[in-house]
């Protein structure tokens, strides 16, 4: 049997490679997006500067992809390796709804991705602009099945129990896939991946935007109208994904009482409950301490209602618990960048209304340093969802001690010391690439100007002579 | 067992089969690109390699992410017995492809040409390793891995034994010569050259190999032997060295008389007769020697959901796949990387 520090082992591996995957694909999906819609505008109106724009991400763009393409094919085979009897079980179900995503998802994404990286001069405009939307395309419908596949596992529908072996038997695949959560999730996270990808598109431009102030320049088209569509989709979505958080947190309070519970910090289940701002919840004591009350606000915010009754965890028996103080700050720290994040929008709105959204210092200074806070709100979000439903991996019927792979102790060590050090080179030495990247200007003709497509670095670099002098690092 | 949960399990062999096929052969040539860098050393030729890969890698290998899809949702049993069993080459693989993938990337990104011979490094050996693993995880099944209850009950180490290591090399040798067969056909002057050279020389290898593997696997499981010397079976057998040394003729024919695709298509053919023959060897087993197809199919509904949405979709992929494949036909050239 797997004994219980290899049982940890195993879930910090995965824990650990999920979150790094998360974020690729959470930036692919936004990226795709965004270049879909430079793209076309471009198309539509001929204005050059979409063009750049479109040049300029869709190096990032090669890249995040890359990156995400080999840290998913890791997950797709750790279930089996980490979680194998959780993988004899529910395979029936999540299996195939992963093989439904590798077939309309990640085969459209991987064929037209070729096209869209390196076709440009090879098929006409509008097939390009065509791969360019099925690319996009593809990685939503990728979103989707995944969530339906971590919904059905939060709140299993669909299923019957095959007495003799304990699996899941599909009974109703319509079911299985629109189950309760998937919804909320869906649009919570889609949001999500669009506003990372904004934070981090109006911090780059904001940091030219710095740059150019103090060389005493005015920023340049291409960086004013970065700018411009990212603080857009902060002013827009921001305040919306507030909204979808709520609606699925009532959502959560409805299938997963336990989870809010511990998300809140209370014990007891109360009418007219307060919300906790701050406190530190002690499981062997089932006391939060130090905690900070919001009087009234815990109802209203859960329950839209004063007297509204909220969830305690004494409610249920200390086993089936999940360890609050994890996401009570995880959840936290969402919430408030969350609230950053609209702030930041509608402070846009204001300037741009006064006229001053290209030449506000503060405005780009903060949204420089917001500019990884979609991520780290992504991240959040994930570790209070995951977290939460603990302990259970199929919540309320299989848990997850019970769902492990038999692997001994040592293994695990040794390949989680693996992961670590692999993860940590290899996708530091992408973020350093990336902070590269970004920190060189776009700039007008953005093709002829820079050899920094892939394509145009290949040919570059086989015909130094034919390349125009220029120097790697623009400005 | 009758009708549908009898037929669908063996349905899903044929295809898990096919997509196996298909990865071997597309991502054999991009690992095989990978491990001769460790013979071109020239910088522009080492870029026409990578370029001639660069739009097709990433679809290569999706195929393998389908393989362990399909597992996971039709053969289940086969999945969650497989996997911890061979926990580490599995795991060494996915590592390897992971500093394959990106360094392919990285090499181009870099600045400065320390970084990137240490890119090249890791795209070098990160193919390598990855085909010896995948060598090493074939063998393992082949093999056969101790069950009890239906679930691994072996050690981390079981797969680790003669057999899995000449396997690994032999992988490593055929995927390289893949390698250098598409690159024959898709690049020209001194890369063409070279790699006519060295394709000779691999395919030596590879017939050993597959001479030493064929005599080697009866003598693992007493069922092997059996399976090959009884009547239909060998009726199949027969033609297959047979086989196996004409394409050995027409390969060195093609490159004498310099022919662009014939020695790729020699080498899948190759391919396409150790895979076959392997399937026969164990056949009707998912997890040797205990565990048959059905013992560890998931339950029909689930078969037969995923069944509809392949073969419609499995079609169109084809499709796609091909077409973006013929947008960049043609010989990569140092003249034309893809303005
Ligand atoms: C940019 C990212 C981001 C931002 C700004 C927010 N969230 Fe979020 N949240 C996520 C990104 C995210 C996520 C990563 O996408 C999660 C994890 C799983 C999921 O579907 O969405 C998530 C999950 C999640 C859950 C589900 C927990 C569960 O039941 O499993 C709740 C209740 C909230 N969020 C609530 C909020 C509220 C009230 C926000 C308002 C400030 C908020 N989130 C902002
Ligand atoms: C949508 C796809 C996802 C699926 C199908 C999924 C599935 C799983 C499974 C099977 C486990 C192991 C069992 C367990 O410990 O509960 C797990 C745990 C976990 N996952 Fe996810 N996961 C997904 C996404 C994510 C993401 C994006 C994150 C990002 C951080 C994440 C974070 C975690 C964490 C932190 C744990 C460990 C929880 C604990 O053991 O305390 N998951 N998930
Ligand atoms: C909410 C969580 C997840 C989302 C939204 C998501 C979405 C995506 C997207 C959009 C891609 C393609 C884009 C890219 O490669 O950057 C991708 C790649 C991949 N993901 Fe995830 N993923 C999630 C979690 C997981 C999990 C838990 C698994 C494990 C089964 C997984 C398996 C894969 C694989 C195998 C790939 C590579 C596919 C390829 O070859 O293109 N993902 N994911």
């Amino acid at each position: 049997m797997t004994s219980a520090s290899a049982l940890l082992l195993a879930r910090f591996q995965f824990a650990f490679t999920v979150g790094f995957h998360i974020v690729f694909p959470a930036f692919s999906i936004g990226l795709a997006a965004y270049l879909a819609v430079l793209e076309g505008l471009w198309l539509k109106t001929g204005r050059s500067a979409y063009l750049d724009l479109y040049r300029y991400w869709i190096k990032v763009f090669s890249v995040v992809f890359a990156m995400g393409v080999v840290s998913g094919l890791v997950m797709s085979y750790e279930f089996g390796t980490n979680w194998s009897l959780f993988a004899r079980k529910a395979g029936p179900i999540l299996g195939v709804l992963l093989s439904y995503e590798v077939m309309t998802a990640f085969f459209l994404e991987a064929g037209f991705l070729g096209v869209m990286l390196f076709g440009m001069n090879k098929v006409g405009q509008r097939l390009h602009f065509f791969a360019t939307c099925v690319v996009s395309i593809g990685t939503l419908i990728s979103m989707t099945w995944i969530l339906a596949s971590n919904s059905w596992m939060q709140t299993p529908r669909g299923y019957t129990i095959d007495p003799a072996t304990g699996r899941f038997l599909p009974d109703d695949w319509l079911a299985i896939i629109f189950n309760p959560s998937f919804p909320y999730r869906l649009v919570h996270m889609g949001m999500a991946s669009f506003l990372s990808v904004a934070f981090v598109v109006g911090g780059t431009a904001a940091w030219h935007m710095l740059r150019a102030r103090r060389h005493g320049k005015l920023p340049s088209e291409q960086i004013r109208l970065m700018f411009s569509m990212a603080m857009w989709m902060a002013t827009i979505v921001a305040p919306l994904q507030i909204l979808a958080g709520d609606a699925h947190g009532l959502n959560t309070l409805k299938y997963q009482p336990v989870k809010i519970a511990a998300m809140e910090g209370d014990w007891e289940s109360e009418g007219r409950a307060p919300e906790l701002l701050f406190g530190i919840p002690n499981m062997k004591t089932e006391h939060t301490d130090y905690a900070i009350r919001l009087p009234l606000a815990g109802s209203l915010i859960l329950t839209h209602s004063l007297d509204g009754k909220v969830p305690g965890m004494k409610d249920f028996p200390r086993d089936q618990r999940p360890p609050s103080p994890v996401i009570f700050f995880s959840f936290r720290i969402m919430i408030a960048l969350g609230m950053l994040m609209a702030a930041t929008g509608l402070l846009s709105l204001y300037m741009r209304w006064r006229g001053r959204l290209y030449v506000s210092p503060f405005l780009h200074r903060l949204a420089l340093i917001m500019a990884p806070a979609g991520f780290i709100a992504l991240l959040c979000g994930w570790v209070t969802t995951e977290v939460g439903r603990q302990p259970w991996t199929v919540y309320g019927l299989l848990r997850t001690e019970q769902s492990v792979s038999p692997i001994m102790l040592p293994s695990m060590a040794i390949s989680m010391t693996a992961f670590v050090i692999v993860y940590v080179f290899v996708f530091g030495s992408g973020l350093v690439i990336l902070m590269r990247m970004l920190s060189r200007q776009p700039v007008a003709d953005e093709h002829d100007a820079s050899q920094e497509t892939p394509a145009d670095i290949l040919a570059a670099r086989s015909h130094p002579e034919t390349v125009l002098q220029r120097p790697r690092d623009g400005v | 067992m009758t009708g549908i949960a009898y037929w669908l399990p063996v349905i899903w062999s044929v295809i898990l089969a096919s997509a196996i096929m298909i990865y071997v052969v597309l991502d054999g040539f991009d690992l095989g690109i990978g491990m001769l860098f460790a013979v071109e050393r020239d910088r522009g030729r080492r870029d026409v390699m990578v370029n001639t890969i660069a739009p097709v890698w990433d679809g290569n290998e999706t195929w393998m992410v389908l393989g362990g899809a399909v597992l996971y949702g039709v053969y289940p049993g086969a999945y969650a017995t497989l996997l911890p069993a061979l926990y580490i080459p599995i795991l060494l693989m996915l590592l390897a492809l992971i500093f394959r993938g990106v360094a392919f990337e990285f090499r181009i990104l870099t600045r400065d040409r320390g970084t990137e011979a240490l890119w090249d490094l890791g795209f070098m050996i990160g193919s390598g390793l990855a085909a010896f693993c995948q060598g090493v995880i074939l063998a393992g099944v082949i093999q056969g891995v101790s069950v009890t209850n239906g679930a691994f009950s072996g050690g981390p180490l079981d797969w680790l034994t003669p057999f899995s290591v000449v396997c690994g090399l032999a992988v490593m040798c055929g995927y390289t010569l893949l390698g250098a067969c598409w690159l024959v056909w898709r690049t020209d002057d001194v890369l063409e050259q070279n790699c006519r050279r060295w394709a000779g020389v691999l395919a030596i290898g590879l017939f050993v190999s597959i001479a030493a593997v064929s005599f080697w696997t009866p003598t693992l499981n007493a069922p092997y032997l059996t399976r090959w010397t009884i009547w239909p079976n060998i009726a199949f057998v027969a033609p297959v060295p047979v086989l196996v040394v004409v394409l050995g003729f027409l390969f060195q024919r093609g490159l004498r008389q310099k022919h662009p695709l014939s020695p790729f298509l020699c080498t899948l053919g190759w391919f396409f007769l150790c895979l076959t023959g392997l399937g026969i060897t164990i056949w009707p087993y998912a997890v040797p020697p205990t565990l048959t197809l059905w013992d560890v199919s998931s339950p029909p509904k689930s078969q037969i959901f995923q069944l509809a949405g392949t073969a419609i979709l499995l079609p169109i992929i084809l499709a796609y796949t091909i077409y973006s494949y013929r947008v960049f036909r043609g010989k990569v050239t140092a003249a034309d990387a893809y303005h």
